[in-house]
């Protein structure tokens, strides 16, 4: 019992990173990114192309795909997002929901339908475990994972809150028009927001392909996790994205118990219970996005 | 200058009967195409029918209620199962269709009361979700088998012309039904809302519009519609594969129909079903590359001409195509 209770943490750790891209958009920008998964998939394969085919140390291969899908948010936001998000609230969703399947299925035709993993980069590192008193055995990545999850909210919290150029996307995602006519370029703070968001979906990627195999058409259930947790967390902050993201896995890990295809229900039915507790409007619903949702 | 002017609101016109003639044209050669094209000219019949009510319905949902969901399969896949579940318990199988139809608007009154009060992004995934989970209660059934799925066993107590023929002239009816539903209700004080919401959610608020009442109309009627092509898609193919009828490329297929024609049009969805009918019939066959089209052609007109095609032709022509609005001319006297 306690073994499952770690495990689905370390799970959470891994839905965390997933889930934080996309929470910083939706938070920056009001966008849902429909094509985060798929990027997220993307950025998985060129990993495995810098690595396994031009040899690069998987570290290394980690900080140049950071690089590139940072500048692909940049193009992302000045040739979509901010073109799509001119013509209302739905264009955005629609256009990277286009997105998205293009690039499942173009990553279909150019690396097949096989599953793919990263974990033989690594060697030994890849069953490695720590033991914990009790006999208790946990996958070393796994916590590598967690603490890769933890720093990375850490970061985003220093440069919101610290940094200039956080001020400057506070001020953008809370009122355009007045942090435009103070001198932001508001354009170009949203397309840096949309560089770090894609950025942090290369440790999602390293992540998922670390701990377990994925496939050109995964995206889409990645996707799901990643809003699960936002909408079970709530917005407001990072760490409450983290904890939507424990309490999702820990309902998959329930789930689990109770039935071989339980794991994706009860993350599912997790979901649902963090809508009805939003309706319901009590003290223990989500203020962030209650608040949100009261703006309008 | 102190004319006074006098007004004359009319609806219809030349243009809205020369759609209403090509339109009763449509439906004699579909209902005619047993006779001339066979069973097979009857089951692509069917399956335009059935793309013209997904994107009717999606373009009710996304261009007037201004609700885009990822998820409209959960209602799609559901109503299939549904059928496939009444016609083992001994309904007959035509009779399953329109009980299917039925849960189908139940299930989408259900889903109203709590996924509405979701905003845009989160309304579109959070619908997606549900489809996942209706997928996947759907795969636990040992009557499916998991992904193998079954068939409509007994379509077979038809001969395969009659049942061809039935199911193409339900189809026609149950889209006519659907259609004449819409129309009316958009020509309604209902529609008016309707109207007001998709130009103006907040304005249509001010002005004392009911917002939550008008979109679950409309998302009922969606489910409702949704379910039926979901039915009448089983009835067609006979085999239910949880993920031939839950998978996401039926919205994306719903999207690229509703984005081609034109968003906000019931004309639009319209145009939109006949050209991806065509662009279906021609390409495909290429699988993945024909996927990798539809989602790029549908990305360019979101980006370069949200109106699609509609949004070009609609404009050109005096009056309404399907006359939901009124025309008011002023001629001073």
């Amino acid at each position: 019992m306690t073994s499952q209770l770690i495990n689905a943490i370390l799970l959470g750790g891994y839905y965390t990173v997933l889930a934080i891209g996309l929470a910083f958009m939706y938070s920056v920008m009001n966008v849902i990114n429909l094509a985060h998964g798929a990027l997220i998939i993307l950025a998985a394969f060129g990993l495995l192309v810098l690595s396994s085919i031009f040899a690069i140390p998987l570290y290394l291969a980690i900080v140049i795909m950071i690089c590139v899908m940072f500048g692909l948010g940049l193009f992302l936001h000045r040739f979509v997002l901010s073109k799509a998000s001119q013509g209302g609230e739905l264009l955005p969703l629609l256009a990277t929901f286009g997105m998205a399947i293009i690039l499942d299925n173009l990553m279909f035709q150019a690396f097949g339908a096989d599953s793919n993993s990263l974990a033989p980069l690594v060697g030994d590192l890849s069953w490695a475990s720590f033991e914990l008193p009790g006999n208790i055995y946990i996958g070393q990545i796994s916590v590598y994972i967690l603490m890769a999850a933890i720093a990375t909210i850490i970061a985003l919290e220093w440069l919101l809150n610290r940094t200039d150029l956080g001020r400057r996307i506070q001020a953008t995602s809370q009122d355009r028009a007045t942090a435009s006519l103070l001198g932001i370029d508001t354009g170009r703070t949203l397309a840096i927001a949309t560089g770090i968001a894609l950025a942090t979906g290369v440790l999602a990627a390293a992540a998922l392909g670390l701990r377990s195999a994925w496939g050109p058409y995964d995206g889409s259930a990645q996707l799901l996790f990643a809003f699960e947790a936002v909408v079970i967390g709530g917005l407001g902050s990072m760490w409450r994205v983290m904890a939507g993201a424990m309490i999702l896995a820990i309902a998959q890990s329930i789930g689990a118990m109770i039935h071989p295809q339980g794991f994706l229900i009860c993350g599912h039915l997790a979901f649902l219970a963090a809508v009805f507790i939003r309706l319901g409007g009590n003290g223990f619903s989500l203020p962030g996005l209650l608040g949100k949702g009261a703006q309008t | 200058m102190n004319t006074t002017a006098k007004l004359t609101v009319t609806r219809g016109g030349a243009t809205a009967n020369m759609t209403m003639i090509a339109i009763i044209i449509a439906v004699v050669a579909l209902a005619a195409t047993p006779w001339v094209f066979g069973v097979g000219g009857s089951g692509r019949a069917v399956a335009l029918l059935v793309y013209v009510l997904l994107a009717v319905m999606w373009n009710a949902l996304a261009g007037f209620a201004g609700l885009v969901s990822i998820g409209q399969t959960l209602f799609f896949g559901t109503a299939a199962y549904a059928t496939i579940r009444l016609a083992d318990a001994g309904v007959d199988p035509y009779l399953a269709i329109l009980i299917a139809i039925a849960f189908g608007a139940a299930l989408g009154w259900i889903t109203s009361l709590f996924m509405l009060s979701l905003k845009d992004g989160e309304f579109a995934i959070g619908m997606w979700v549900l489809s996942s989970l209706a997928h996947l209660c759907v795969n636990l059934d040992p009557l499916i088998q998991g992904e193998t799925g079954t068939s409509l066993i007994s379509l077979n107590a038809y001969d395969i012309q009659t049942r061809s023929m039935i199911t193409l002239w339900m189809a026609l009816g149950i889209t006519i039904a659907v259609f004449v539903i819409l129309v009316v209700l958009l020509r309604s004080r209902t529609g008016a809302a309707i109207t007001a919401i998709r130009d103006d959610e907040i304005g249509a608020r001010s002005i004392g519009v009911n917002v939550m009442k008008t979109k679950r109309i409309v998302f009922v009627l969606a489910a409702a519609g949704t379910a039926a092509a979901g039915a009448l898609w089983l009835a067609s193919a006979s085999n239910f594969q949880p993920r031939a009828f839950f998978g996401v490329q039926w919205t994306a297929y719903m999207l690229f129909m509703v984005l081609v024609g034109g968003l906000g049009r019931i004309e639009g969805a319209i145009i939109g079903a006949v050209l991806f009918f065509v662009i279906e019939t021609f390409f495909a066959a290429y699988g993945a590359w024909y996927l990798v089209g539809l989602g790029a052609v549908a990305v360019f007109f979101a980006l370069f001409l949200p109106k699609g095609v509609w949004g070009w032709i609609g404009p050109r022509l005096p009056g309404e195509a399907i006359p939901t609005g009124y025309i008011v001319e002023k001629s001073n006297t």
